[in-house]
């Protein structure tokens, strides 16, 4: 994608700007799910858009499981790259932060700054590295929660999120019923099939195999398992993009034009997914890596209601929006109609919309016109309900 | 805002307020919406189109999107006070199916559809042996969404079979105006019927 075509294409459509990361720390600890407690903590979160007097026009932005909380907008004039979800977020936007006040934040045990594997452990003075607590989604929300107090938010008008974002509504909703006006639950599940965990295993494995992970305390031995964590970005992006997306893009090109009958990098396709794993190293933490695909595998909302969805979603207050594409297999349409039979049983008000895509899974991260006309409709009513 | 479909007004008489309804083939949403702000009704559409899909959403009506040849299996044995379903019904794989499928999630059905017993039908397939091209039903054989087109007397015989007792039925022209001869010779006069049914001892 290129950001400033979009920029200018259409001008009602416009970017955030530059925005700048802001940061919270929180002195009291926070119990987890695991029966430990991380804190003190902090947590790096961007807003857009202003908070209205009446306060009642915050939207939460929740990440997937490589995301961070910079959802919009540019860091700085020199920065190529716009946020990870810019197309959506931003003045005449589906997400209109002429309307709402949008808070995007990096989930705990991230590392695009909240605390996380790579932060020092105040315990010990170094880095928690293999001793940070294993992260859920619920402490996510909880500790989601906290920063809405303080920044004064009592209620969301609406939490958001694709892939993992969307547990993350999903479970805001559930666990936080009062403070969820709307949560829009984009390309997700209930929780993940063995397949889906079967993948996340692999993943893990890759990280845990490299010779310079060092058991997670690679920090201290100045190096990173870069072999390791890019097997683990290779094998996630396959399941990210569909058969016909990948054949359209690549199909069996040959980066020389001719078969050399060797292991290089001989198939286009190869090169692709050599260079998204190295530019996935330059960025993200293996530990944390760890962490997410973790959350992902417990994510199970029903568990704590027996195993029952929609008993688990009639504490839920919010009306939903769930939307899928056709093309993703990872959370197939089958699993977010699993949502919304659940949302029916429990009598919650829900719209669902099956939007058609070829991108796979990774489609809830593009400008694709159907969907983002949805988006825009759903959240227009928000406003107007919140007086936005 | 203009009048509501005269069709949609009279169904939306028949709909106790406050009750929980499901359309079935929902389109845009007008009726829906419609009845949300008038009588208090909560409830869902259901709809493949997505231009139709867009506009529910936009105009806050809850919709689902999915194919109601796929069935009703989401929903539970009287999950709802009324499943609507207008201008649809000849439009399905299996109608009988689909009904009885109404006839089990809702307490009470409400079908609207073309009546293909209708004089000016009949004398076109008489007279001139072609496939009718009327008000009601305009578009060619050929283009038709229609596959299982039914007369008034059809549609009743199916209910007698099925046990389904008929509540209240209106015959209405293509405008949507109920005319008294149409009451006279329904099966004859009327272009468009609309039937509220329930299966036999439901509430």
């Amino acid at each position: 994608m290129d950001p400033a075509a979009g920029k200018h294409s259409q001008p009602s459509a416009g970017s955030v700007g530059i925005v700048t990361p802001q940061r919270m720390r929180f002195e009291e600890p926070l119990p987890l799910r695991c029966g430990r407690s991380i804190g003190p903590y902090e947590l790096v979160y961007e807003t857009y858009g202003e908070l209205n007097a009446a306060r009642t026009n915050a939207v939460l932005v929740c990440h997937a499981l490589s995301g961070d909380h910079h959802a919009a907008g540019y860091h700085g004039p020199e920065d190529r790259k716009p946020g990870w979800w810019d197309n959506c977020i931003g003045p005449g936007k589906p997400i209109d932060t002429r309307r709402f006040f949008v808070v995007s934040l990096n989930n705990l045990g991230g590392c695009a700054g909240s605390t996380g594997p790579a932060s020092t452990n105040p315990e010990t003075g170094r880095p928690y590295g293999p001793d940070f607590p294993i992260v859920t989604v619920p402490d996510w929300v909880a500790s989601q929660a906290r920063l809405a107090d303080r920044l004064g938010i009592e209620r969301w008008a609406a939490v958001v999120g694709g892939s993992l974002g969307g547990m993350q509504a999903l479970q805001w909703a559930i666990d936080q019923p009062q403070r969820v006006r709307h949560a829009v639950v984009i390309a997700a599940a209930p929780k993940l099939s063995a397949q889906n965990i079967a993948f996340n295993e692999v993943a893990r494995q890759a990280i845990f195999a490299d010779p310079d992970f060092h058991g997670g305390r690679f920090y201290e031995h100045g190096v990173v398992p870069r072999r390791g964590l890019a097997l683990a970005r290779m094998l996630g992006h396959i399941t990210y993009l569909s058969d016909d997306v990948m054949r359209a893009k690549f199909g069996r090109e040959l980066r020389a034009g001719r078969i050399g009958y060797g292991f290089d990098v001989e198939f286009q396709v190869e090169s692709y997914l050599r260079y998204q794993g190295a530019r996935f190293v330059e960025r993200f933490d293996a530990n944390t890596y760890l962490l997410m695909t973790k959350a992902l595998d417990y994510f199970d909302p029903a568990a704590d209601h027996g195993d029952d969805l929609a008993e688990a979603l009639r504490r839920a207050r919010a009306r939903f929006l769930v939307l899928s594409f056709t093309s993703d297999w990872r959370f197939a349409p089958a699993r977010s109609r699993e949502i919304v039979k659940a949302l029916l049983d429990a009598g919650r008000e829900v719209s669902y919309a099956e939007i058609e895509a070829h991108h796979g899974h990774d489609a809830f991260l593009m400008p694709i016109p159907h969907y983002h006309r949805i988006l825009r409709g759903y959240l227009a009513r928000v406003a107007e309900e919140v007086g936005a | 805002m203009t009048a509501l479909r005269p069709d949609l007004a009279t169904i939306s008489e028949w709909i106790e307020p406050g009750s929980r309804v499901l359309d079935l083939g929902c389109g845009d949403g007008t009726l829906l919406e419609h009845l949300g702000r008038t009588r208090g009704v909560s409830g869902y559409g259901i709809e493949i189109d997505d231009e139709s899909v867009a506009r529910c959403i936009e105009r806050g009506v809850n919709v689902i999107q999915r194919d109601l040849d796929a069935g009703l299996a989401d929903f539970d044995d009287d999950a709802f006070d009324y499943v609507v379903m207008t201008q649809t019904l000849q439009a399905v794989r299996y109608p009988h199916r689909l009904l009885a499928e109404m006839m089990r999630v809702g307490r009470q059905g409400i079908v609207t559809f073309p009546n293909f017993g209708h004089w000016r039908v009949r004398a076109q397939l008489a007279l001139r042996g072609r496939m009718p091209v009327t008000g009601a039903l305009p578009a060619q054989w050929y283009e038709t969404a229609n596959i299982h087109l039914c007369t008034v007397r059809d549609f009743e015989a199916l209910c007698r079979e099925r046990g389904w007792a008929i509540l209240q039925r209106a015959m209405v022209d293509t405008r949507h105006r109920e005319r008294p001869w149409m009451r006279l010779l329904p099966n004859l006069l009327g272009e468009i019927a609309l039937y509220r049914v329930r299966r036999d001892g439901g509430g």
